[in-house]
Formats: C-alpha cells, structure tokens, sequence
C-alpha cells in the first residue's frame, strides 16, 4: 500500500493540479492553525488567571471580621466584630480535619528601619502554620515556631523585597541583624519569598502574634483567622467552613447568614469555579475549531470528487489494465491523506510558531500568560488529521473504484 | 482460447430494454486473427467488452483460455485482464499526465514489477514500435500513427493470451492504418497471439485470417479471406 509507486502517482497527479491542491490545502492548514490558535489562546487566558491564584495554597480558606448587615436576637445592624484569641481557641478545636490553621493581625503599614535605611512595609505577626496557608519559600533561615510563640520572642522573617530595600545589597548578611519596627528591635530569622503578584505580599515582615499582641498594645484582639483543609472533599471543606461560621456567629451573636458580619475568602471555592470555567471554554473551543476543520476536510473531500470525476477515464483505463478495485480505492485515499497529513502539518507549525512567538514576545499580562500547545494537543492534532484526511477521501475512493471501465472508455 | 455460446446480453435503462446480443457462437483458436465487422448498434462493441471482461454476459457461457468467466468480482476479473488480455483503442485511450514510457509500464505496475525493471521492459517494446527516442515525451506531442503504437506497445507489454481491438485504425489516415495493421500482423505471426479486431472498414478486415459479420444481435456471415 505504501509503495514508492503509489506515491509517485500520488505526486504527478498533485503536479498536475497545483493551485487547486494548494487552495483545498490552505482550507485544511487554516482549520488546524485556528484549532491551534484557539487553545493555545485558552491555555494562556487560564495561565493568566492561576497565576492569580499563587500565594496561597489552593484549599486554603480566609476568616476576617467585619459588621453585620442583619439583624439578630434583637441587635441592631452595623455592629463591628471583634475576633480574640477565644475565636481562635474555638474554631481551633470545633473543626476537624484541617491542616494548618493560624490567627493574625492587621497592623497595616509600619514604618521600618535599619540603621539609616527606612521603608514602611506591612507587618503581619501570625502563628507559625500562616508559612503553610500563605505556601511561602524559605530562601534563608526559617519561618516563625512555636517556642517563638510562646515565649514571645522579638523575631522576624521578612520578605526578599524588604531585605533588598533596608539593605541595599551593602550588606549582604541580614540573618541576625536587628530592625526596628516601631521603634521596637526584632532579630531577623528568615527571608522568604511569596509567590503571590501583589507588591505587598512580597513586602511583608511576619512576627509572632503573642510578641504583637504584647508590644503593641492590642491585648487578645486578632483580626483573620485563617486554615487550609487539607485532603478533604470540597463537600468536607464545605461542612469545616459552615462548621467555623457557626462557631464564630454563636461566640458573636450574629446571624450565621449574615454576609457582612464575617469576611470569607475561600481559596478552593474560586479554583473551582474557574476551573469549571476553563473547562467550559476548552470544550467550546475544541467545537469551533473541529468546525473549522470539518470545513477544509469537506472541501478536501469535494475536490477529490471533482478530481475522481475528471479523472473517470484514466481510472477505467487503469481498470481495464489490471487494476483492481482495492488498488483505485487506495490511490485516491492516500492522496487525500497526504493533502490533509501535510496541509495540516503545516498549520499545526505555523500555529505552534505564532504562540511561541507571542510567548518570546509579549509581556504576561495579568490575565494572559504563556500561551502554549502542548505535545498531547499536538498529538490529538495529528492524529485527528490523519482520521480526517482518510474520511475526506472515502467517499471519492468508492466513487473512483465503482467506475465502470467501458462507460470510462467509451467515445466521446 | 476463445469459447462462447449461446450469450445473450440485455441492456436496462429506465423503462427500455435494450436486447443487444442474442444468442452469440464463436470459437477463436489460439494464434488466429479475426475481424468483427457490423453496423453501428449491431452488438460488435458489446461482445468485444464482454470478451474483456469489462462487462458481464446475462446468458450462456464463455470460456477463456479455458477458465470459465462467470459472476466474477471486480478484483477477480482486474486480475484476469491484466493476465490474459491486451486492449487496443481507436481513441488510444493513453494516460495524459503519463510519458509513452510510463503508459506502456502501467500494465507491469499491477503486476507488481519493479519499477526500474518496468520501465527497462517498457523501452524495450518501444524500441521494438520504433519509439524509443519518443519515450519520454507525454501523449499529446505524438501523432496518431505514433499513440497508438504505444497503445500496441502497453496492449503486449503483459504478455497477454488475446489482444482486443476496438477500431484500432478508426482515428487514423489511411497509410497510418496499413502501417498499424503491418504490426498487428507481425504480432500475432511470430509471437502467435490471438487477435480480435473490430473494424468497419473492410480493407482491414480483408488482412485478417476471418472475417464475422453481426447484424442486430446475431453472427449472419462468417468469411474466410
């Protein structure tokens, strides 16, 4: 079937017909350079949105404070709700299952220095498991402990960035050092760095929470108590937060549907969701570009009727020298094969080229990121051709290999 | 080599039926040289399809070279042609797109011969119709005369038990034709292939060993010339 022949008679009949080839050809190259385009296109809108999602591990669910919207057991609207230690004590041990869980305060901007170097950064005093929910990396030292928490030691890790701009690359040692945050001394233990794109969280100093609470002055007060869910089902995370809500709303006195009163950001919920969504548009797009492609392969497909039909004479020739049924049907099947095969290939290139090419080129944006088509679309992609092509040339093979020689031959 | 009797064909299109051979006896011995001759619409050109298997019979019985031809698939009869039988056209009926080389190879191709060996094979039979510094050119820079010495050349080319002529001077001028003629004769002479020539010129006829004559479906006249 593959014979040296075969594709010799393939070629001169192509040489003949070059622009038409060409032209059904272009059809076949432009469906797949869509295709590709198309998903290459996807799979950078939804680089872009996860990398929204870095900092942070993905079960990770946020509790922060605030005033209720409802009323509730008689008490008016517009109440503020104070976390405490308490709460944190209490969700602590009320939810089952969790991974990690940490309480922190907000002390907002801080002024910082060290020696004759100045900046304000945010400073962020936690338990030692925010390292975990945060999913920070450790670049020298540690994170905070719990010795540090309990004794309420003067300690800090601080970010890459608050290093680089207290120290100015001078001195290139900060482990040990001291810095000033309120005037109060705190020993560097650490530097991490934060995966998350916001400046902030990369300009962020943490410090023990119990050491906060006692040096400046905010007694039992905690602004954010957060956990992650570690190998639950999304229906467990669910039944943990629902678990957490009712906890704080009973300690609170606040409708536990409420929509103000607690904050909640919940990590796993939003990766859903978009997941859901990058799905959704996946399948859309592999059905515009299939389309598109079911549009070259029917012209493929139509040319090679024409091509059959013109053709009558030379096949009933061919016939009546000896060729079989079987052979005819071959010929006509490869031709479509190699004009789908190779038209296609050089769409899926020129396809993979663009993407590599805006990739090189363009600066990720926040919601458009490395566009790319891996191996296995590539793969689908050739594989989906070849089925193609031979499904282009069906239809025209049955019709060539039914000719029937004398009506082929007779005169004109 | 040739056996036929009693073979009816009906042709159906529509409504019509069309009655084209009824009831056709003939023998042809292995090395004999006959001529077909009729009217247009007699049935010769529906016997010679039949006879190439390009066409089924609805009656009677045929025998080639001893094999009997009856409900053949496709595949069956191709391979039959290409072993048995070589064709000759009037309108020559060679591949556009192909040089007189490859149009003579074509029958080899099927039979699966290598290509180089082909195409020394192909050159030889040219050589031997006196075209081999035409081998390379493609159908339609050659003359009539020339095409259908291709046409012969292909026809021989798979050593064939009987060459099948359908008006195989019919588009040709008069000296042509005897030219042709010359070789179809030397052909079936020194390399004692059966030969079945449709005509309706009777100078060509006259060169053949017999002459039959069908009217309307039926073989009237059986000449000896």
């Amino acid at each position: 079937m593959f014979s040296l022949d075969r594709w010799q008679e393939i070629y001169l009949t192509i040489r003949k017909n070059k622009l038409r080839t060409f032209l059904t050809g272009f059809a076949v190259a432009w469906g797949i350079f869509m295709l590709i385009i198309l998903l290459g296109s996807g799979n950078g809108l939804e680089n872009g949105v996860k990398e929204q999602f870095k900092g942070g591990a993905m079960n990770g669910i946020w509790i922060s404070s605030g005033v209720t919207s409802v009323q509730y057991k008689g008490l008016k609207t517009g109440r503020e709700i104070k976390f405490t230690d308490q709460d944190y004590k209490l969700i602590k041990n009320s939810i089952k299952g969790y991974d990690h869980i940490s309480a922190r305060l907000f002390l907002g901007s801080v002024l910082v220095s060290y020696k004759n170097e100045y900046g304000t950064f945010f400073v962020s005093p936690s338990h030692p498991d925010y390292g975990y929910i945060k999913e920070v990396q450790i670049l020298q030292g540690r994170f905070l402990n719990q010795i540090d928490i309990r004794e309420c030691r003067k300690v800090a890790t601080i970010g890459e960035k608050v290093k680089s701009q207290l120290f100015k690359g001078r001195d290139t040692v900060a482990l040990e050092k001291y810095i000033n945050i309120k005037g109060v001394p705190f020993k560097i233990i650490g530097i991490f760095r934060d995966f998350g794109r916001d400046d902030n969280e990369q300009k962020r100093i943490y410090i023990p929470i119990t050491t906060a609470q006692k040096v400046f002055y905010t007694s039992n007060v905690i602004n954010q108590i957060s956990f992650t869910t570690g190998d639950a089902s999304p229906a467990e995370a669910d039944a943990m937060l629902r678990k957490a809500k009712l906890t704080l709303s009973r300690s609170h006195t606040f409708s536990p549907d409420d929509p103000r009163a607690i904050d909640i950001m919940n990590k796993s919920e939003d990766v859903k969701r978009f997941n859901a969504l990058f799905a959704g548009i996946r399948m859309f797009i592999w059905i515009i570009g299939i389309g598109t492609i079911i549009a070259g392969i029917v012209g493929v497909s139509n040319i090679m009727m024409i091509s059959v039909k013109e053709r009558t004479k030379e096949i009933g020739i061919r016939k009546a020298l000896g060729a079989t049924p079987g052979s005819i049907i071959g010929l006509i099947m490869q031709e479509a094969i190699l004009i789908t095969g190779f038209a296609g290939y050089v769409g899926l290139v020129l396809g993979v080229g663009l993407l590599e090419l805006i990739t090189k080129n363009m600066p990720p944006s926040d919601f458009f990121r490395n566009p790319e088509a891996n191996f296995a679309i590539a793969v689908g992609a050739t594989i989906l051709l070849i089925i193609a092509g031979a499904f282009a040339g069906f239809f025209p093979a049955i019709k060539a290999a039914a000719i029937r020689p004398i009506e082929a031959l007779r005169e004109e | 080599m040739i056996n036929i009797s009693n073979i009816h064909k009906t042709y159906i299109t529509g409504n019509n039926k069309l009655h084209v051979l009824k009831g056709i006896d003939l023998k042809v011995e292995a090395g004999e040289m006959i001529s077909v001759m009729g009217a247009s619409g007699s049935g010769k050109s529906t016997l010679l399809n039949i006879l190439g298997i390009l066409d089924n019979h609805d009656h009677g019985e045929y025998l080639l070279s001893g094999i009997k031809i009856e409900h053949l698939n496709e595949r069956k009869a191709a391979q039959l042609r290409n072993k048995y039988l070589g064709f000759v056209f009037q309108s020559f009926n060679l591949v556009s797109f192909k040089n007189a080389a490859e149009n003579v190879a074509l029958p080899l191709y099927y039979q699966n011969v290598k290509r180089k060996k082909r195409n020394l094979i192909a050159m030889e039979y040219l050589d031997r119709m006196g075209l081999k510094e035409w081998a390379h050119h493609l159908p339609n820079e050659l003359s009539g005369g020339q095409k259908q010495r291709v046409a012969i050349a292909r026809a021989l080319i798979g050593k064939p038990k009987v060459i099948l002529a359908d008006e195989p001077t019919g588009a040709l001028d008069s000296v042509t034709s005897q030219e042709v003629m010359d070789i179809l004769t030397d052909i079936n002479k020194n390399e004692n292939i059966t030969m079945l020539i449709v005509t309706h010129e009777l100078d060509i006829a006259r060169r053949t060993q017999k002459t039959i004559r069908i009217t309307d479906g039926l073989i009237t006249e059986i000449v000896k010339n």
